[in-house]
């Protein structure tokens, strides 16, 4: 009761001075004219009704299109005037007028329809509006009018986009604005000239809007005739049967331009025959001799001499047509003279595009190849100097893998966590190694095999102990924030920061290992009991603690590079025994005992992957596959690795 | 010494009771599961555990492989197991592609017309590779459709990879734990290739359905499950009989020293790597053959039974049985890999310590991996080494040597007589 009351006194308040919108207003009287249209709106036929309004030049025609494109528009089913209007409640309208935006009242909606613009409609008239906005006093609103026409541009996009031009006041969009004119130049420009120009501007830009708006001009239809064409346009001419050119499709390609008689598919041939079969025969052949295709074709033709069937092309038809026709590339994207300049400045492009990706998968091979270091530095420790076979390797760098995982499951900030599972990787990795040297491997010195296969026993458990702790699901070492993201150098070249700490972070390693062996007294017992223990203890070295300390010391990097490892790749009990070939063989390949050796062989295993994963960027396995078999047939011709050892050190 | 003063050389068998020994136990065994068998027998072992004891019988061979080259020859393989599986496969293309080719007869047989060879082709090659979305056959199936040629390519595809690789690696001097790492890498590229879906043996998916002799629907499983144990048994006494006929002789003497000390038999004037290579390659083959008995018992094959972990468990069954003698070899696969079925399956007790439950399905693969150290470190001899035990008890044997210090002593000859 107080609601019908309520909607009476505001009917009887608020009808009145409806009366009074300006009928006669020039965007009025615009809209009515395109009515029919506006009010029917499919997206096939609403196209000139967009136009008129935005070609206007009245102020309000943005209005217009705006509260169309929100469904704001309203449209007055007795008078036939368009509003736009707010909805107050259900069925309360609050109405304003297009020609002054003045309010109008507050009306019931019974009298009014609102017009719902479908999205496809909504997109054109989106399309329409990007004039506007290109002048609109907000830089937000400049941007996002930007957008749209780089996301959908249009022929009428230039003409408003060069208009908006010296209004332009900020430096930043004006640039964007005059990249984007010369982009839509090279697509919409009204002389060949004009494009030509716009096209040579881009002259080695690496943009890929460049690419995208080059490409197109460049696209071809292949044609056929009996002689080739003098015309400018024409492109290279293909051979039937080549790569670019299938056989069957040359032919197709007569077929449709009705050169030749039509072939028929497999199926369609035997449909044929089977519909014709009659008495267990077709056109008086047994249907149990037709198990072969020159039998079934032999029918077919039959079949056509009867003209039950149309006759088709036998293949020496085929041979014949196609050798008699010419098949060649006709430029339908843009003129000869502008296809042939699109055509250079995108040969310039590419080549500067190619330069480009070959750095790019440099450093892609560079960072890779610090994973290997990292993965291999312990192994050149306790392989390389000690001569230990250790299978377990990639369990210790699982293990510290693991202890990152669980540091950070007690210390949640990453940066922190990262700075304390550092140091504990390395610690735990470091008892695990002496451990393992002081039960298992000390025993077994003089059995390299042996240790082998015991090494092996203890990755087996470690990883199945790993597996029962940890599950089989893989645990995310989750990267500090400040080495999210990645370092663009242009549209072709970047590389995470992540990978670029892993490069410093081998770096270090190095520089680690240099200054430890070479630097302290610890690295001059070692060297001094790798390359004569009784000499060693002769001098007052004990060997077994010396052994000890340097297994750990390798175990113990092992575990670092597991923390870095895992930043980059997922942590799981497997993740060990992914590395550990690759690891051998970055050791081996480099040459045993030298640290050089191995940077070198993991630098060449790295681009070595690379440079096969680029031939083949689907495959990554099969990079693997080719660059192991690489590796052993690199074994073949320097089976002492890249830098072989000489003298007494390779003796011992 | 003259010819006469040698000792005359006793019949093989004499000379190696062993091999009698085992061939008995072996006929024993057969004859036993057959009679207890379903197919042919009183029922009481289910067909699955023999298809599971022909498996063992199959993985024997295999480890009588691995021991001639390892045990015998000192070369630690890591790649027998990929031998195995390659002879797995090549029997296993025969296997699907005979099959499909009778079920897509079948279908197409329905059809209005007969069906062109075209037709057959395109039918079998779309039910192979549909799951790796190629309906070709790649050019590595081209007899697929032949028995004998995929029965030598058991034999071919292992022999001449590990010929050549061989070839490579013994050429260059790669020795020891070298050649370990190289082969185990040969096997781990091996696996990723096979791991494509574009290596043309339906990448990970794998041969599957081989336990299905094509045309052989009607027979029972129950009854070819026993015809493969037969045929495994058959292949384990021989491959027995034949290791043990290698290592006898002169040329298992220069084997033998080739592992003890390769210098000095190169030194002697021996061809090092000719013999090596012949001990690789004989040794692949065998794998191979192995591998084609197995598969058709485990019905499936895929590119993870490659994986260079597979070669290591094959080394560890050798360990532990005891390399060096060829029934430890057998001994180590049988019960290895009996008692990890036994775990595994589930069947073990679990053990309730209060605070945790050790499930044995997680923890056998730890205990394996542990056992298998203390057996490298404290018993090396595995668990063929207890057999010395009874045999030590005897007076040696000692094969022509002098009874004693004096040139003038009493010879083994006048000893025995």
């Amino acid at each position: 009761m107080l609601r019908f009351a309520a909607t009476l006194l505001a009917c009887l308040t608020l009808s009145l001075p409806a009366s009074s919108q300006q009928a006669d207003a020039p965007i009025q009287q615009l809209l009515q004219s395109q009515s029919d249209l506006i009010v029917e709106s499919s997206r096939r036929t609403i196209g000139p009704a967009i136009d008129a309004l935005a070609n206007s030049g009245l102020p309000a025609a943005q209005v217009v299109l705006d509260k169309w494109q929100l469904r704001e528009m309203w449209v007055n089913t007795e008078t036939g005037l368009f509003v736009y209007a707010e909805e107050v409640d259900r069925d309360t309208l609050r109405i304003f007028d297009f020609a002054d935006g003045s309010l109008i009242g507050e009306v019931p909606d019974d009298g009014f329809e609102q017009l719902k613009p479908n999205s496809g409609i909504r997109g054109l008239i989106g399309t329409a509006l990007v004039q506007f906005q290109l002048s609109d006093p907000d830089p937000a609103t400049r941007q996002r009018a930007l957008d749209a026409i780089e996301r959908g541009a249009e022929e009428s996009h230039l003409a408003a986009l060069r208009a908006s031009l010296p209004k332009e006041t900020d430096p930043q969009i004006l640039a964007r604005k005059q990249r984007l004119e010369r982009l839509l130049t090279i697509a919409y420009g009204a002389t060949d000239a004009e494009r030509i120009e716009a096209i040579q501007s881009f002259d080695g830009d690496l943009g890929v809007d460049v690419r995208a708006a080059l490409n197109p001009l460049l696209a071809v239809r292949v044609e056929a005739a009996e002689a080739l064409p003098a015309d400018a346009d024409i492109g290279r001419v293909l051979e039937p049967g080549s790569a670019a050119l299938s056989r069957d499709d040359a032919y197709a390609l007569l077929v449709a331009a009705n050169l030749a008689k039509p072939r028929i598919s497999v199926e369609d041939q035997r449909n044929a025959l089977i519909a014709n079969i009659a008495d267990g025969q077709v056109a008086g052949i047994q249907v149990a001799t037709l198990d072969s295709q020159e039998a079934r074709d032999m029918a077919y033709a039959a079949l056509a001499e009867q003209g039950t069937v149309t006759a088709v092309a036998t293949e020496a038809e085929v041979d014949q047509r196609l050798a008699n026709h010419v098949f060649f590339e006709r430029y339908v994207g843009a003129p000869p003279e502008v296809v042939f300049a699109a055509q250079a400045a995108l040969n310039a492009i590419e080549n500067k595009v190619a330069i480009n990706q070959m750095f790019d998968l440099s450093l892609d091979a560079l960072s890779l190849a610090s994973i290997y270091f990292l993965a291999a530095i312990g192994l050149a420790i306790t392989f390389g100097v000690m001569g230990v076979i250790n299978m377990a390797h990639g369990e210790f760098i699982m293990m510290g893998a693991y202890t990152g995982y669980v540091v950070q499951l007690f210390i949640p900030d990453y940066t922190l966590s990262i700075l304390v599972a550092i140091p504990l990787a390395f610690a735990v990795t470091f008892g695990a190694g002496v451990a393992m040297e002081r039960l298992v491997i000390r025993w077994l010195y003089h059995r390299p095999l042996e240790t082998l296969l015991a090494t092996f026993g203890i990755s087996i458990a470690l990883q199945q102990i790993a597996k029962n702790i940890f599950g089989t699901q893989a645990r995310p070492l989750t990267a500090p924030g400040w080495l999210d993201g990645s370092l663009v150098i242009n549209d072709i070249v970047s590389i995470s920061y992540i990978r670029i700490a892993i490069f410093v972070l081998a770096l270090l390693f190095l520089a680690l290992f240099l200054f430890v062996m070479n630097r302290t007294r610890l690295g001059l017992e070692v060297r001094a009991v790798t390359q004569n223990p009784r000499m060693a203890a002769s001098m007052g070295i004990n060997p077994d603690k010396i052994n000890m300390l340097t297994f750990g010391f390798g175990s113990g990097i092992a575990g670092i590079a597991g923390v870095a490892i895992g930043l980059y790749a997922k942590v799981t009990s497997e993740m060990g025994s992914d590395y550990i070939v690759q690891s051998f063989m970055t050791v081996v390949v480099g040459g045993v005992g030298n640290i050089w050796g191995t940077l070198l062989g993991a630098t060449m295993v790295g681009f070595l992957q690379k440079g096969i994963e680029w031939f083949n960027p689907s495959n990554t396995l099969a990079a693997q596959t080719y660059m192991i078999l690489f590796i052993i047939l690199f074994i073949q011709f320097r089976p002492k690795g890249i830098i072989a050892l000489k003298g007494r050190a390779a003796e011992a | 010494m003259t010819d006469a003063a040698l000792p005359r050389r006793q019949p093989f068998a004499l000379r190696f009771p062993s091999v009698m020994i085992f061939l008995a136990i072996l006929a024993l065994f057969t004859v036993g599961v057959t009679i207890l068998s379903e197919g042919f027998g009183i029922g009481v072992i289910s067909t699955s555990f023999i298809k599971t004891l022909g498996k063992t019988l199959c993985l024997c061979l295999v480890a009588l492989a691995m021991d001639l080259v390892w045990g015998y020859c000192g070369i630690l393989s890591l790649g027998h197991m990929a031998f195995f599986g390659l002879g797995g496969y090549a029997i296993g293309m025969w296997l699907m592609y005979a099959r499909t080719e009778i079920i897509v007869l079948e279908s197409l047989a329905a059809a209005e017309l007969p069906p062109t060879p075209e037709e057959v082709s395109n039918g079998i090659a779309t039910q192979i590779f549909g799951v790796v979305g190629s309906s070709e056959f790649p050019p590595i199936w081209a007899f697929a459709h032949s028995l004998p040629l995929q029965l030598a390519a058991v034999v071919i595809v292992p022999g001449l990879l590990a010929l050549v690789f061989g070839w490579l690696a013994f050429r260059s001097r790669v020795t020891g734990v070298y050649l370990s790492i190289l082969t185990q890498a040969m096997t781990l590229a091996l696996s990723l290739h096979l791991f494509q879906n574009d290596s043309g043996l339906r990448g990970n998916n794998g041969l599957s359905g081989l336990q299905n002799l094509p045309g052989l629907d009607d027979v029972p499983q129950a009854t070819v499950s026993l015809w493969f144990f037969w045929a495994s048994a058959l292949a384990l006494g021989l491959g027995y009989v034949l290791c043990a006929w290698i290592v006898s002789g002169k040329f298992g003497s220069v084997i033998r020293a080739i592992r003890d000390d390769e210098a000095r038999v190169r030194f002697l004037g021996y061809p090092v790597e000719a013999f090596k290579l012949v001990i690789f390659t004989l040794t692949a083959v065998i794998a191979g053959i192995a591998g084609a008995l197995y598969y058709p018992q485990a019905g499936i094959i895929n590119p993870a039974e490659i994986a260079p972990i597979a070669s290591i468990y094959l080394a560890v069954w050798v360990a532990i049985g005891g390399r060096g003698r060829l029934y430890g070899a057998v001994i180590g696969a049988a019960f290895v890999s009996l008692v990890s079925t036994w775990f595994t399956g589930g069947q073990a007790p679990d053990i309730n310590l209060g605070v945790y439950t050790i499930s044995w399905v997680d923890w056998w693969t730890v205990l394996l991996g542990l056992s298998f150290v203390a057996v490298t470190l404290y018993a090396p001899k595995g668990i063929g080494g207890l057999i010395d035990l009874i045999t030590e008890r005897k007076s040696p044997n000692r094969h022509g040597a002098s009874l004693g210090p004096d040139q003038g002593s009493l010879r083994e000859q006048e000893a025995e007589k």
